[in-house]
């Protein structure tokens, strides 16, 4: 998934480079309220996590490959706005060390797996939650639905960004339709990936999943106010 | 942090050490999908070599060799790099705790 440079125009490079900018620099103010000395450290870690995943592409249909993205992985472990900075974390040790992913393209990558992925990914998750029942499965089940859709989201935007500032005429519907099939395929192992981790995490430290608090809050509530949460019984 | 949680982000530290390092090795080298796609749909040879292409761990690997220990060595460099930028970044916008009892 990570756009190369010479892909987008000069002027689309700089408004994905200006709007990941702007959110990194909000990010660093709003990550504040989902870090603590508790979690904090599982954000550094989560970010490294990452980027190990990233380097192993899983083999998919016709001769092509995909791997993870992580933006559901991250923002349900620990908080959109820390995933925020996380993926940024990631991508920028990828293009600049690395030469993953273009450095004119940082922008545009950053904006498509650190802040799209993240954003339309966590709200999925959410939303699921909302309807799902409030157990470990319930939290599963929203993470993997929300995984799967993010990677074909970021890839709806990376056709998006190329129709309106491509290198080459190509019309929309062709880079759609090649990008449509792979991409939702990628999806599943993103989904497989991230429910296997986040079910490991929730299994030994649900009170360190950020997507689980509703469940932390249960829990904590028996735990420490036996007598009333026997009395609501 | 607490021992459970020290044991749980040493193991999650191992882990992504084992797969950056190790099991990335048997990382598939087809095309991902964007590449794919890019193929298809008739633009990817508008791809441009990166600025960092000359980096000494660019593609993945020390120097460019193509062995196990090379791309193991890129794979350990990388997991550390990004786990002390995003580490130390989330710890200092991190809410410091304030009760006196905590630490």
């Amino acid at each position: 998934m990570h756009v190369p440079d010479g892909f987008l125009d000069p002027a689309t490079s700089l408004t994905t480079g200006v709007l990941a900018a702007g959110t990194v620099a909000l990010a660093l103010k709003r990550a504040r309220t989902e870090l603590d000395d508790r979690t904090a450290p599982l954000a550094g870690l989560t970010a490294a996590f990452v980027f190990a995943g990233q380097m192993v592409n899983f083999p998919i249909a016709a001769g092509t490959s995909g791997h993870l993205i992580g933006a559901v992985l991250t923002a349900v472990l620990v908080g959109p706005w820390t995933a925020v900075l996380c993926m940024t974390a990631v991508l920028l040790v990828q293009a600049v060390l690395f030469a993953d992913g273009g450095l004119t393209a940082l922008g545009t990558n950053i904006t498509l797996m650190g802040l799209l992925a993240v954003v339309v990914g966590y709200g999925v998750f959410r939303g699921l939650a909302a309807v799902l029942p409030r157990t470990r499965a319930g939290v599963l089940t929203a993470t993997g639905g929300a995984a799967f859709l993010s990677v074909p989201a970021a890839a709806l935007a990376f056709v998006l960004l190329f129709a309106l500032g491509g290198t080459v005429d190509v019309p929309v519907g062709t880079v759609a339709s090649a990008m449509a099939g792979v991409h939702l395929l990628i999806g599943l192992g993103e989904a497989a990936i991230t429910v296997a981790v986040v079910g490991a995490v929730l299994a030994v430290r649900p009170d360190l999943v950020h997507g689980a608090r509703g469940l932390r809050t249960a829990a904590t509530l028996e735990d420490r106010r036996p007598t009333a949460a026997g009395a609501a019984r | 942090m607490s021992r459970r949680g020290r044991t749980l982000w040493l193991v999650g530290l191992l882990l992504a050490l084992v797969v950056a390092g190790g099991v990335s090795w048997y990382a598939s080298s087809s095309p991902d999908g964007l590449e794919h796609a890019a193929e298809q749909a008739g633009f990817s040879h508008r791809a441009e070599d990166s600025a960092t292409a000359d980096s000494p761990f660019a593609d993945y690997l020390v120097d460019g060799e193509e062995n196990r220990l090379s791309a193991g060595v890129a794979g350990v460099v990388g997991v550390v790099v990004t786990l002390g930028l995003a580490g130390s970044v989330t710890w200092v916008v991190r809410r410091r705790s304030t009760s006196s009892g905590r630490r």
